[in-house]
């Protein structure tokens, strides 16, 4: 899915402010083809937003409207009693434990990729054009593929059926790293050598001078790892297995095996494992489609 | 981008020792995870694929597994399933997000953004609520499809979408159609927004027409892009796993089977880890040979 920000690729345009001015077309006349255009996109746009939809009104709907022949198209009377059962089973913890990985790797990747990102933009240490170049064919490469020996590496570690399970390797997918040099390269080399011929040592030009530059990289690497572990179901449902660690994702799933027509309740669990993430997204919006359209810029 | 190597041509060996010292230090954490948890599994993967390597057998068996692989009938399934999938969706996906970032770039802000939002809308949805919503959609009886194309007049009784082998791998291909969209719009609305304006103001001025100032222009100008949203369509197509596991198993009758979710089969259910393995080695030359195919095409394409 949406992880696979993987670049493979381009030689790229030069990354400006997406929309500077470009408002000539307003002298441009409407023609039909336009307009037909924009009514199309207009339907297939309702078309996208109606599983959401669905999701949502049938999280509220009785097992009668549910099932009802004739679609009940809007729940005129809602009900919760999806959502008491959805809480009857252990739905806070597979909240808790979704939230618990996300953050951490979050948090994990933006400090080693912020830093690793640096090194490979600003440092010119022996290596690096190599080092660089297997970061970035990784990335090409299905990360589904690795599962099985992760899997067994994580046994190893006596580490499977734990959450740390799915955050270690979610730290090491070197999208990060890459996402983070895209960013440095754009530090003034003037400014960093100012810095060392003030005296600063390498922890203090890091901390006080690269982290503040890179901060909006840092922003847009943050929130594209929260949503992506959110989101990475494959990871979760090979190293999680006992109820205790079960994450979101994999809980709607296991409703949906277990229950599989009682439809009102696997709604209620997908609005839940849907909608907070959606939240998130909405109101970062600006700094996702950076770290999207960035990632996609090979320097 | 600009890279601000000025000057600095040869370092001092002390400089150098430093710069390297420093380099690696903040390398550190990065290669730990990178090699820890990527590096060395992908390398063991090929390493297992070697090997009968069961629950309770780990045994050297050269090139068996993949010779047993090409004559597997389920793995041709798998194999002609997915490259269906790719081939299907990941024309469809470029065009219709070149369609659609054509249309709403030149909107008000406001309006792109919205639309971008719309569209991007089932990929943070997250697999699992998508697909399990479409299941409901799809079901046979209770599902809004049937009763909506029923009323249409498009079909005269029920169908069992994802029960049927002929539906199946179609109804797969929609959903993961509307799943992979969001990413390419994005893409191509920055691309175009890039695009070197005084070209297409004095094409204009020249007398071209929108569509020649778009084939003329813009298309070449958006080409790395493109060529960079071939290559995550294609990989993402290739990886369409969760659809495929919560759905229909690989059914009914094998017909929505993918490399990807055989794999999940043998190594996860069966526990033939190596065979497994030895899939997955294939996928990921399978992946790499499309990925420098595409490369290679729009390379001559563009030049």
């Amino acid at each position: 899915m949406s992880e696979n920000i993987k670049n493979a690729a381009p030689q790229v345009h030069h990354f400006k402010k997406p929309k500077s001015g470009n408002q000539d077309h307003s002298v441009h006349q409407t023609t039909p083809y336009q307009v037909v255009s924009v009514i199309v996109l207009i339907i297939i746009a309702f078309l996208f937003t109606f599983p959401l939809y669905w999701i949502i009104t049938g999280s509220f709907k009785s097992a009668q409207a549910v099932n009802a022949r004739i679609p009940v198209w809007f729940p005129t009377e809602p009900v919760t009693a999806n959502y008491v059962k959805l809480f009857e089973k252990p739905a806070f913890m597979w909240m808790f434990n979704t939230v618990f990985v996300c953050v951490m790797a979050m948090i994990f990747t933006c400090i080693a990729a912020s830093m690793g990102g640096y090194a490979l933009a600003k440092k010119k240490f022996t290596g690096r054009t190599i080092i660089f170049s297997i970061f970035v064919c990784a990335m090409a490469l299905p990360k589904q593929v690795i599962l099985i020996p992760l899997l067994k590496e994580m046994a190893f570690l006596k580490l499977h059926n734990t959450l740390w399970a799915v955050i270690l390797p979610t730290v090491g997918w070197p999208f990060g790293v890459f996402l983070m040099k895209q960013f440095s390269e754009n530090i003034p080399g003037e400014l960093l050598e100012a810095a060392k011929i003030d005296g600063a040592g390498e922890t203090r030009t890091f901390t006080q001078i690269v982290f503040p530059m890179i901060k909006p990289g840092i922003g847009a690497l943050a929130i594209f790892t929260f949503i992506n572990t959110w989101n990475d179901y494959f990871l979760q449902l090979i190293m999680l297995n006992s109820t205790e660690v079960l994450t979101i994702s994999l809980g709607i799933a296991k409703l949906q095996s277990e229950m599989s027509t009682d439809y009102g309740l696997i709604m209620a669990g997908a609005a839940l494992g849907s909608i907070p993430i959606i939240v998130i997204f909405l109101m970062f919006q600006k700094f996702f489609t950076r770290g999207i359209t960035m990632g996609a810029v090979k320097g | 981008m600009t890279k601000a190597m000025k000057g600095g041509t040869s370092l001092s060996r002390a400089n150098q020792r430093r710069e390297n010292i420093a380099g690696y230090l903040f390398m550190l954490p990065s290669l730990l995870f990178f090699v820890g948890f990527v590096i060395f599994p992908m390398g063991l993967c090929l390493f297992n694929s070697f090997f009968d390597y069961t629950m309770t057998d780990f045994r050297f068996i050269g090139l068996s597994n993949y010779k047993e692989l090409f004559a597997d009938p389920i793995f041709q399934t798998a194999l002609i399933n997915t490259i269906v999938i790719v081939v299907v969706s990941v024309p469809v996906t470029c065009i219709f997000s070149l369609w659609v970032a054509t249309i709403i770039y030149k909107m008000h802000d406001r309006y792109t953004s919205l639309f971008r939002c719309i569209f991007y809308l089932p990929v943070v949805t997250g697999s699992v609520a998508v697909t399990v919503v479409w299941k409901w959609m799809f079901s046979p009886y209770t599902g809004i499809l049937n009763y909506v194309l029923k009323n249409l007049g498009l079909i005269s009784k029920n169908i069992n979408w994802l029960g049927s082998p002929d539906y199946a791998l179609g109804c797969i291909i929609l959903i993961l159609l509307t799943t992979s969209v969001g990413q390419p719009i994005v893409l191509y609305v920055s691309a175009l927004s890039n695009v070197d304006h005084s070209l297409v103001e004095a094409a204009e001025v020249d007398g071209a027409t929108n569509l020649q100032v778009f084939w003329r222009i813009k298309w070449p100008q958006i080409m790395p892009t493109t060529l960079y949203i071939l290559v995550i369509t294609t990989i993402n197509s290739f990886q369409c796993f969760a659809l495929i596991q919560l759905l229909t198993s690989g059914g009914p009758n094998n017909s929505t089977q993918t490399i990807m979710y055989y794999i999940y089969y043998n190594a996860f259910k069966l526990s033939r880890y190596g065979y497994g393995s030895a899939m997955g080695v294939i996928l990921a030359a399978i992946i790499a040979v499309f990925s420098a195919m595409q490369f290679k095409l729009a390379k001559s394409d563009n030049g």
